[in-house]
């Protein structure tokens, strides 16, 4: 059950033209910044992401973004990106923007076996259109169904050989849930152990979800909004 | 007429002891500064996190630590993190006490716009139709009028909806409402120094106003 591969350029073999990937992150907070790379120096093009959010124009996916690979974006918000703006106007990208309680539980649903959740979010409003629903009790939800993604890339703060994965703080967000919904799921970590080394109580993405993992390496985690108070 | 901070303090006012609140971006993120001492408030971030703690020290910040609108943050004693579908698990089932957030526009049915303006750069809806499709109590927190001096509060609403029926108060620089289950803003309170016929004007949808209108108390 040794999933570990080399490199990020290894662990995203088989990746090509046209797919669809998911990746984790909220912002910039955990997002695989080591398989973007990797994704970019292997030059894919036509690329559906999933993903919360489409990073900013110089780090994340919106690298990936500037070097034109992504034909679709399906996330919840994408502010704060001034080149996805001018592929989205000019007609080069297209946006599928989805509740982001929605984008998380349709991912849910695909790692569950589900093929689809009613949820409460977006009835009587333009995202409803065209869209099964039904009413449980006195409320009206919609049919959304699970996603099906090619190969889903996740970042984790500790992994071991086994796939298992550990989160840390709020860099966990979407990162397990993409996992889950792939048919092949690629994992960086920031300390990768031999099975055995981490707690199975402390597991918080079991291993079974994880094809591919790799020891990534110079992280950069960039902080998009830095907030602080003095030192007194 | 009460600014921004003035809006926070009076919606802070609703936070009662044992509350889990969910915080939106802007005035909303303001409450946290009066919600009172000696209450037991926890906030959530829907990015995963329970219990909100103030900003980091400076040079103390962590990028794998931040809450909803991307700012660094810290943790408090009692926090606890977990996935994006657990934090909307939570919140679509009902355990959120309360959800304040902005608005563009609020109908006199409790429709709720503030996510596009139709033309213009659409960066998303984020979690805002999630939690008011779910969230028990909803307070909004915004301007009466808009930068062209349109009522922001109407018989209904002209931009894309976020939700609908939904909005249960509503506190501007000018006054708070409550929005009647058959329709209609009922006017509760008056900022200080707001007339009764100022908030008349400035309310397109219907308003209601019964017997005399006490001024707020901050």
């Amino acid at each position: 059950m040794n999933k570990t591969v080399d490199s990020a350029d290894a662990a995203i073999a088989g990746i090509g033209d046209n797919m669809i990937l998911g990746l984790g992150g909220f912002g910039l907070c955990g997002i695989p910044e080591n398989s973007i790379s990797a994704l970019i120096r292997k030059g894919v093009k036509g690329l559906t992401c999933i993903s919360n959010n489409a990073g900013v124009d110089d780090f994340g996916i919106g690298l990936m973004l500037q070097s034109k690979q992504v034909k679709k974006m399906i996330s919840s918000y994408v502010g704060e990106n001034a080149e996805f703006e001018r592929q989205l106007l000019s007609g080069e990208l297209e946006v599928d923007l989805i509740p982001q309680g929605t984008l998380a539980t349709r991912l849910l649903a695909a790692g569950y076996g589900m093929p689809a959740i009613f949820t409460p979010a977006g009835v009587g409003t333009e995202i409803a259109n065209g869209k099964e629903s039904r009413v449980f009790g006195e409320k009206e939800y919609l049919l959304e169904y699970a996603f099906h993604i090619d190969y889903s890339i996740v970042k984790a703060w500790k992994g071991d050989e086994y796939g298992n994965l550990i989160f840390k703080q709020t860099s966990r967000n979407f990162n397990p849930l993409i996992a889950m919904a792939g048919k092949i799921t690629i994992a960086e970590v920031e300390e990768l152990v031999p099975a055995g080394e981490l707690d199975p109580d402390h597991i918080h993405l079991p291993g079974i979800y994880v094809h591919r993992i790799f020891q990534g390496s110079n992280y950069e985690k960039r902080i998009e909004q830095r907030t602080v108070r003095p030192r007194i | 007429m009460l600014d921004k901070n003035g809006i926070a303090k009076r919606i802070a006012k609703e936070v009662k002891d044992g509350y889990y609140v969910n915080l939106g971006i802007g005035i909303p993120t303001l409450v946290a500064n009066y919600i009172p001492a000696g209450l037991n408030v926890v906030l959530q971030s829907e990015n995963g996190l329970l219990g909100i703690g103030p900003f980091p020290i400076e040079g103390e910040e962590d990028a794998d630590l931040i809450n909803a609108g991307k700012q660094t943050i810290t943790t408090l004693p009692g926090s606890a993190f977990f996935d994006s579908a657990m934090s909307f698990g939570m919140i679509r089932a009902g355990k959120v006490d309360l959800t304040i957030l902005g608005a563009m526009e609020v109908s006199e049915n409790g429709d709720i716009a503030n996510w596009k303006i139709p033309g213009k750069m659409v960066k998303g809806m984020g979690g805002a139709m999630d939690l008011v499709a779910s969230a028990k109590n909803i307070i909004v927190a915004m301007q009466h009028v808009n930068r062209a001096g349109e009522s922001k509060l109407l018989p209904s609403c002209t931009l894309p909806l976020t939700g609908i029926n939904c909005v249960k108060k509503i506190v501007t620089e000018m006054a708070v409402m409550d929005v009647l289950p058959n329709g209609g803003f009922r006017l509760l309170e008056r900022a200080p120094g707001v007339s009764v016929d100022q908030i008349k004007n400035a309310t397109a949808g219907k308003l209601i106003i019964e017997g005399e209108i006490p001024e707020m108390v901050i």
